[in-house]
């Protein structure tokens, strides 16, 4: 056996890449002449030191385990769906026509009807990349880039030209009807007595969220599918021997991953905007990719990723609020999440297995 | 349209193409050796902002341009690490260089100009200006000829020109040198370039550079000369549309030339026209905008012609043992 152990490969080498993305990070910080303590300092005060915060790290968190949860499906299946962003658009556009368009009585027939209706959406908008890569061979990490395009302009087009109210100048839809407003944590909590702040967006959809996580759990490790989800992502080869179609198999994953993305627009649209606006998804597709490589694809890493993550944009908010650093700062730690995490795997990988083959060479 | 609106249509082409085609022979040469970049925008980009700082501070658009091209190649080497030395995954270190330059552009030209992420305007010798080709004025008189030549052949910045010289010096590399050769066989077969007792990781490192300094050049031209300064996310999707041209292409030189000025004259389009009437429809901006995307979807569907890419292309080579 010339293997590490498996905690080692679960949680010692994320870990340590995440170290050295934060120690990195922090000379970001120190290069723009900011002090990083004081930097962490506030944002752990501003994301975490209030329920409001709270409510906004929880909001962002809801969303990255959606887009997370969307790029780990794929990875199972050894895609790399880059379409997350323009699934979640479309997914927002599934929200937006059920609940401006269909007699909704009441939000919990409104949230399941939505939640079709996204899950529709974003899975639609997978399923061309994937047939064309089950099909044609065509990369899907290529499409699913050009329908990110694709889905911007789309989107653009029916919210300027189609679902504009009239006289309105933004490009958004009009405010979704009474009965499709979704409970926020304030009103969910304050039944049982804890008090929750007002003004944060997170919902309900956080349920959905955490259920979407067992779920994917359920699906990856305990039904015969996601077995040949992993079988085919571990050799297409043998998969194929044992009977497995990958036509079927990579238009399936594409189609739950797409699904997932853009359950997504829940939260955004339905649970925060109560509208569907233009830039609803800002970046969040994207994110999912440093989350899901964070968690190292299991659900419980992309919900514990997806919560940092919510810390991150959360907190950066705030250091651009009250410091000189603007939010880009996340996007500089997302950019060294993934790759510490995801292209520069091998580089803490390599040296930890060296050691741990010597140390066991040792005792042997 | 007529003469003159048609000539300012295809003027504006040549510039809109310059960076595609810079970036797109960048992707050229990385991706026939076998290394996929998706990080083309990135890179652009990063180059774009401090060819445009370096270039406000010392007052010399030529020093700005070797920052940009020395930033683009860091990004290219950093990529290589990745892809290369630790045999990483090559699309998902793309992503990562995407997010460092959108990141950090914006956070440097905060710290050091702050203007909201943008650098100052350029003015003077820090931008590349205009230069007019021998006897453009003289001849401006000549029926068709001398507006054609005057227009869209001369009055066009140093780094346009370069760009389109790029096409042949790229295939001539590519097909008519021992290197090229090289190149391609690497992006083909890496073991039986190994056999032969050459570098793999050698020559897979000089395609990331090349790589990296044309993209280095494209950013220049996009803060140096195509607009005067660096603002945050300038390269707005160009690294992408490059990419789309380079399969668009199917990985050949003289092909990329024709995608990319097809894709920058439909840039051109969509800036100058905002809704298109023909006859019956009226084709929305929007559409222009994705045309370039559509165009690659269809052509990797394989309807039009097979893209067939590099065989090793996305995979590291591990010697055997």
């Amino acid at each position: 056996m010339d293997r590490m152990p498996p905690w080692a490969d679960a949680l010692l080498v994320p870990l340590i890449s995440l170290v050295l993305a934060a120690i990195l990070s922090a000379l970001v910080i120190i290069g723009i002449g900011e002090d990083p303590v004081a930097a962490v300092t506030l944002m752990v005060k501003g994301a975490l030191g209030s329920t409001y915060g709270w409510g906004y790290t929880l909001y962002y968190a809801t969303n990255f385990i959606f887009t997370g949860l969307a790029v780990a499906v794929a990875f199972h299946a050894r895609m790399f769906n880059i379409g997350g962003e323009g699934q979640a658009m479309l997914g927002g556009l599934g929200v937006a026509l059920v609940c401006l368009y269909l007699p909704l009585p009441h939000w919990t027939v409104a949230l399941v009807a939505a939640a079709l209706g996204a899950a529709a959406f974003g899975a639609a908008w997978a399923y061309v990349p994937a047939v064309l890569q089950a099909r044609r061979g065509s990369h899907i990490v290529i499409t699913t880039i050009m329908f990110n395009f694709i889905a911007a302009a789309l989107l653009n087009y029916v919210l300027v030209n189609l679902l504009r109210p009239k006289g309105a100048m933004d490009p958004a839809t009009a405010k979704f009807p009474e009965g499709t407003h979704l409970p926020t944590l304030h009103d969910m909590l304050a039944p049982v007595g804890i008090e929750f702040s007002k003004a944060a967006p997170a919902n309900v959809t956080l349920l959905i969220a955490l259920l979407a996580c067992l779920a994917v759990w359920l699906l990856i490790w305990r039904t015969r599918l996601g077995y040949e989800i992993r079988a085919f992502g571990h050799s297409e080869t043998a998969a194929r021997y044992a009977g497995i179609s990958p036509v079927r198999i990579t238009v399936v994953a594409m189609l739950i991953s797409g699904g997932l993305a853009g359950l997504m627009a829940l939260n955004t649209t339905m649970g925060e905007a109560e509208r569907l606006v233009l830039n609803s998804v800002e970046g969040a597709g994207f994110i999912g990719i440093a989350v899901a490589l964070m968690g190292r694809s299991h659900p419980l890493g992309v919900l514990m990723a997806a919560i940092l993550f919510g810390f991150l944009y959360q907190g950066g908010a705030e250091l651009a609020l009250w410091t000189n650093i603007p939010r880009e700062l996340i996007v500089v730690i997302q950019a060294l999440v993934i790759l510490f995490t995801g292209a520069l795997d091998n580089m803490v990988r390599m040296p930890l297995e060296r050691l741990f083959l010597a140390r066991r060479k040792k005792e042997g | 349209m007529d003469f003159i609106t048609a000539l300012q249509v295809l003027d504006s082409t040549v510039r809109l193409s310059t960076p595609l085609l810079l970036a797109c022979l960048a992707g050229l040469f990385s991706e026939r050796a076998g290394i996929f970049d998706i990080g083309l925008e990135g890179k652009m980009l990063m180059a774009a902002f401090f060819s445009a700082a370096v270039a406000f501070v010392t007052g010399s658009v030529w020093l700005g341009m070797l920052a940009g091209i020395a930033s683009s190649m860091l990004l290219s080497a950093l990529h290589g690490l990745a892809s290369i030395t630790f045999r990483g995954n090559q699309l998902i270190s793309g992503v990562a260089i995407n997010f460092l330059a959108a990141g950090m552009t914006v956070l440097i030209a905060q710290d050091w100009f702050s203007q909201g992420g943008r650098t100052p305007s350029l003015i003077g010798q820090a931008r590349f200006e205009p230069l007019t080709l021998p006897f453009a004025e003289a001849l401006q008189g000549v029926p068709i000829l001398g507006p054609l030549y005057y227009e869209l052949i001369s009055g066009h910045t140093l780094p346009v020109y370069f760009a389109f010289l790029c096409v042949p010096a790229t295939w001539w590399i590519l097909y008519r040198t021992r290197f090229g050769l090289r190149l391609r066989a690497v992006g083909e077969n890496p073991a039986a370039v190994d056999t032969a007792g050459i570098s793999v990781i050698g020559l897979r490192y000089a395609a990331v550079a090349i790589c990296g300094l044309l993209c280095g050049i494209a950013g220049a031209y996009l803060a140096t000369a195509l607009q005067a300064g660096f603002i945050k996310d300038m390269t707005a999707g160009r690294g992408y549309i490059a990419l789309a041209a380079l399969i668009f292409a199917k990985w050949r030189p003289w092909y990329a030339l024709m995608s990319c000025l097809l894709f920058g004259f439909l840039q051109a389009i969509a800036l100058r026209y905002q809704n298109i009437d023909i006859g019956p429809i009226t084709l929305p901006v929007q559409f222009m905008d994705a045309l370039p995307y559509i165009l690659t979807v269809v052509i990797l569907a394989g309807f039009v012609g097979r893209a067939i890419p590099p065989h090793a292309g996305g995979e590291p080579y591990v010697k055997e043992r």
